[in-house]
């Protein structure tokens, strides 16, 4: 590994506890609690709110735990790059060491504790996500594959199916909807990143889309991948985690984000720089809301009371 | 007069030992919560004993 140079370095600031914090990655634990919760009050089964408190919590440790990994494992590529190179291991205020043993200790920690808390088959997936996300994706994809994207998203996509099983011990189909919504919903997300994220995955060598197979590609692909995904999240209003307020979310967010692939699939790159990567960058933010009210649609059908969906 | 003078990185230090002191007695309370709804919910019963037996 690389980043035995920052092993050596002499610790520059004392870390504080908000270093330790920012190390798993906050912003994406949030995305993971919130789709654990809506995975775990969708599913048909009530969970005692203590139980329920004390295994999400559990969850989002996990995710904190791979998201310290993660950093342990990329912070020679992550000092590279200009979005990344503030995080506590490039800036030199947490040892890459100390980042793996807390990311570590931290996992055996969240899975022993779910398994406890709900159960083994919830406990068997938060520990099968944060492998997939640190082994398969982190060490092996990210830098080997255009399609780290693609089939890292998976990692991302396991919280509402873990949410579920907390509440039921089993998996089913509406789970697993749930899974394919952030999963396909992924790779359109990260690629309108790297549109205009422009040199920064150059920099660090990370074989994205936008270096190995050109921009022009990467507009194509975002278009290519978000047909199935417009399909499958309307479709999902007719199975019972859907319902009409879910529907006329669906619809409304699927005709904008469609648009808004379509839009960055017509533009070449001299229209792109003209006007700063403009709809690449609304595509960007679009697409943290279309999730976001996704996942609220489906709670709001959940918490709605039965006799008032008209498909419940 | 004061020998050794407070560095920042020990009201640093200080605040680290607090925050970790702090979740670690937000874990215990946590346990045992989930202790006592798990052995009230009526997982943890003991098979009756029938009469006779």
């Amino acid at each position: 590994m690389t980043d035995v140079s920052y092993q050596n370095q002499p610790q520059e600031v004392e870390a504080s506890l908000g270093d330790y914090f920012a190390l798993m990655k906050p912003r994406v634990m949030q995305l993971v609690v919130f789709t654990a919760v809506v995975g775990l009050l969708a599913a048909p089964v009530s969970v005692h709110p203590v139980i329920a408190f004390a295994s999400i919590l559990f969850v989002a440790v996990g995710a904190g735990a791979s998201g310290a990994l993660n950093m342990w494992w990329d912070s020679d590529i992550d000092g590279v790059m200009r979005r990344t190179a503030k995080r506590p291991i490039p800036a030199g205020r947490i040892a890459p060491g100390e980042a793996k043993v807390l990311g570590f200790a931290l996992s055996g920690m969240s899975v022993i504790m779910l398994a406890l808390s709900a159960n083994l088959l919830a406990a068997f997936l938060l520990a099968f996500t944060i492998f997939f996300y640190v082994v398969i994706y982190s060490m092996w994809l990210k830098r080997a594959t255009p399609q780290n994207i693609v089939i890292g998203g998976a990692a991302g996509a396991f919280p509402p199916v873990i949410g579920w099983v907390i509440a039921t011990g089993s998996m089913s189909l509406e789970a697993w909807l749930m899974f394919a919504l952030i999963f396909i919903w992924t790779p359109p997300h990260f690629w309108a990143l790297a549109l205009f994220m422009k040199s920064d995955y150059d920099d660090a060598g990370v074989p994205m889309l936008t270096v190995t197979h050109g921009r022009k590609s990467t507009r194509k692909h975002i278009l290519v991948y978000t047909l199935p995904l417009v399909i499958l999240a309307v479709a999902t209003a007719f199975t019972s985690i859907g319902g009409p307020v879910y529907l006329a979310t669906a619809i409304v967010l699927n005709a904008l984000f469609l648009k808004g692939a379509y839009d960055i699939w017509r533009r070449d790159e001299a229209q792109a720089e003209a006007d700063e990567y403009k709809v690449e960058k609304s595509f960007f933010r679009l697409s943290l809301w279309y999730l976001f009210l996704h996942f609220v649609a489906i709670l709001v059908e959940a918490l709605l009371p039965a006799s008032w969906g008209l498909w419940a | 007069m004061k020998i050794r003078a407070e560095h920042e990185i020990h009201q640093r230090r200080k605040g680290r030992n607090v925050g970790v002191a702090l979740m670690l007695v937000a874990f215990i309370v946590l346990v045992l919560a989930l202790t006592y709804v798990k052995v009230t919910s009526g997982d943890f019963e003991l098979p009756r004993i029938e009469e006779g037996q």
